[in-house]
C-alpha cells in the first residue's frame, strides 16, 4: 500500500511524540533515585579509603550516608588563598559542578593534568576517628589515555604521608589502565610521602616496581602497559598538591597545626624554613 | 511443533542469534568478563527485545514502507534509554561497569534484525514469543562465555573466589587472556564448534579458491 508523504510525515511525528513522552517520564522520575546512587557511590569511595568500611562490608544506601555523615566532615577552601570558606555550605557544595560554573571557576593554567578549569572554591573532607582529626581527603582529577580520571587522595594529619588513593570514574582500559582500581595497586600507596623535605611535591608513578614504602617512599610501581594512565596519575597529584590546587590549602593547614612529625617518615627534619608551630591554634 | 513452540525454542540452538547468524558479538565480547554483568546484559536485552518486537508488531501495518527502519530504530532507541535509566536507579553499580554497552544495544543487530525479520509479519503475541526466544538464545551464550572468563580470568564465579588466585595468597595463576575481549572470540568459537558438530546441518558448504581454476568444477566443491 502506498502512503501519501502527509501521512509519512504524520506517521514519523506521531512515533517520535510518543517515545519522547516515555523516555521523558523514565528520565524525570527516576531522577532523584540516580543522583542518590551517583552520591552514595562516591560517598562510599570516601568511606573506603578513610577506612571507615570494610572490603568486603556491604552496606545499603541509607547506611552510607548515615556513617559519612558521623565521622565525615565536609568544608570548602577558597582555592587562591587556602583558608576555609564557611559562608558557603559545604553540605551541597559540589566541587565538579563548581568548575563548570564561569562565576565560580577561571581557566586552569597549562598543566600536565590536562585540568581545563580550576574552581574558586574546593572541597575537601576532614575523617574523625575518635573524636581526632584521622584525615585529610582531596579530590583530585586528570587526564588518563581515553578520559579524565576522578578520584581522591587522602593524607594523614601530617598532610605529607599517603593513607590512601582511589578513583570513582575513569574511563581507562579494563585490565590495563583500569588497574588504577586494583585492590593491590591502590595498596601500594598507604605510607608513601607526598611531599619532600621541602615540601615540594614529590611523589610519582614509576616505570616499573618501586621498593617499599619505608625505602622508597616517593614512588609507586607503574601499572604495566598502561604508562599514560600511570603517568596521568602522577600529573594530577602533582598539580592538585600543588600551587595551582591545594597546595596554598595545605601551607596554611600545616601553619595552623603546628606538624609534628609522625610514622612512616622516621626522623627527618622539620619543614624547613616554613613557619610551623607559630600559630598552634587548631582551627580545623 | 507449534509454531509458538517453534519461535521460542528455535533461536536456542537450531538458529542461535550468536551462534549461528553471528550478530550481537560486539556486546558479547564487551560485557563477559564477569557473570553478574552479563546476566544484567541479558536481562536489558530481553526487555528490550521484547518490547521492541512487540510495539512493532502491534504498529506494522501501520508503518509506511519507506520510512520503517528509522521508525523501528527510533523504538529501541527509545527503549534502551529507558532501560538505561532503569539501570543507573536500580542497580548502579552494574551499570557503571556497563557503562555504553547498554546504550550499544541500539546497534545490537539481533533486535533490528527480529524487527524487520519477524516483528514486521507476525502478529505480537508470535513476536513477543520470538524475542523471548532470541533474547535467551543471546543471553545462554553470552552465560557460557562469562562463566568461563570468569572462572578462569579471575578465579570466580558470580564475584564469589572459587579459585583463589596467587595474588591472594592462593594457589591460581590467573589466565591474563580470558579478562581481554579476544578470549570471548575463542570461546564463542568453541560454542559454534560443539553446536555444529552435533547438529551437522548447520555446517556450511566449504569454499576453495582452486576449486574456481579446476575444470568441470562450479565453484563451490563440498
Amino acid at each position: 500500500m502506498e502512503h501519501s508523504s502527509r501521512y509519512i510525515v504524520m506517521f514519523a511525528a506521531a512515533v517520535c511524540a510518543v517515545c519522547s513522552i516515555f523516555v521523558a517520564i523514565s528520565a524525570v522520575s527516576l531522577k532523584d533515585r540516580q543522583e542518590l546512587n551517583a552520591r552514595v557511590d562516591v560517598q562510599k569511595k570516601v568511606l573506603a579509603l578513610a577506612d571507615l568500611m570494610g572490603k568486603d562490608e556491604r552496606l545499603g544506601n541509607e547506611e552510607i550516608l548515615q556513617r559519612f555523615e558521623a565521622s565525615i566532615t565536609p568544608r570548602v577552601v577558597n582555592m587562591g588563598t587556602g583558608s576555609y570558606a564557611d559562608e558557603i555550605d559545604a553540605t551541597s557544595f559540589d566541587q565538579r559542578v563548581a568548575s563548570k560554573d564561569p562565576d565560580r571557576s577561571r581557566p586552569a593554567p597549562t598543566n600536565l593534568a590536562k585540568v581545563q578549569r580550576l574552581p574558586s572554591h574546593g572541597l575537601v573532607y576532614h575523617v574523625q576517628k575518635d573524636g581526632k582529626l584521622s584525615s585529610l581527603v582531596l579530590p583530585i582529577e586528570g587526564y588518563g589515555l581515553w578520559g579524565t580520571l576522578y578520584g581522591f587522595i587522602a593524607l594523614a594529619p601530617d598532610a605529607r604521608t599517603i593513607r590512601g588513593i582511589t578513583f570513582y570514574e575513569h574511563k581507562e582500559t579494563p585490565g590495563l589502565g583500569g588497574e588504577v582500581e586494583n585492590p593491590r595497586w591502590v595498596g601500594l600507596w598507604p605510607g608513601r610521602l607526598a611531599f619532600d623535605d621541602n615540601w615540594d611535591v614529590s611523589i610519582r608513578v614509576k616505570k616499573g616496581a618501586a621498593g617499599p614504602p619505608e625505602s622508597d617512599p616517593y614512588q609507586v610501581d607503574g601499572l604495566s602497559g598502561a604508562t599514560i594512565t600511570s603517568r596521568g596519575v602522577t600529573n594530577m597529584l602533582a598539580f592538585w598538591l600543588g600551587d595551582d590546587g591545594f597546595g596554598p590549602y595545605l601551607e596554611q593547614y600545616r601553619a595552623s597545626r603546628s606538624v609534628t612529625r609522625s610514622g612512616a617518615s622516621g626522623a627527618r627534619d622539620e619543614a624547613k624554613g616554613r613557619p610551623v608551630g607559630s600559630i598552634a591554634a587548631r582551627s580545623i | 511443533m507449534s509454531q509458538e513452540r517453534e519461535a521460542l525454542l528455535d533461536p536456542l540452538f537450531n538458529n542461535n542469534p550468536i551462534a549461528l547468524q553471528v550478530l550481537g558479538i560486539c556486546s558479547a565480547l564487551a560485557v563477559t568478563t564477569q557473570m553478574k554483568t552479563a546476566a544484567v546484559m541479558s536481562a536489558a536485552v530481553l526487555f528490550v527485545l521484547v518490547c521492541s518486537n512487540v510495539s512493532i508488531s502491534l504498529i506494522r501495518d501501520h508503518i509506511p514502507a519507506s520510512i520503517r527502519i528509522i521508525v523501528q530504530l527510533t523504538i529501541i532507541a527509545s527503549l534502551v534509554i529507558i532501560t538505561d535509566q532503569i539501570l543507573k536507579a536500580f542497580v548502579y553499580d552494574i551499570s557503571k561497569q556497563l557503562s555504553v554497552f547498554v546504550g550499544l544495544i541500539i546497534t545490537n543487530c539481533i533486535i533490528m534484525g527480529r524487527a524487520e525479520a519477524f516483528a514486521m509479519q507476525n502478529g505480537p503475541k508470535l513476536s513477543a514469543v520470538d524475542a523471548v526466544g532470541n533474547a535467551a538464545g543471546y543471553g545462554m551464550i553470552l552465560m557460557v562465555v562469562a562463566f568461563f572468563r570468569e572462572l578462569f580470568g579471575s578465579g570466580k564465579l558470580w564475584g564469589y573466589t572459587v579459585l583463589t588466585p596467587v595474588t591472594e595468597g592462593g594457589w591460581y595463576v590467573p589466565n591474563g587472556l580470558m579478562v581481554l575481549a579476544p578470549a570471548a572470540f575463542f570461546l564463542i568459537g568453541c560454542f559454534i564448534w560443539v553446536v555444529r558438530s552435533y547438529k551437522t546441518e548447520q555446517v556450511e558448504e566449504e569454499f576453495h579458491v582452486g576449486a574456481l581454476l579446476e575444470p568441470g568444477h562450479e565453484g563451490h566443491v563440498r
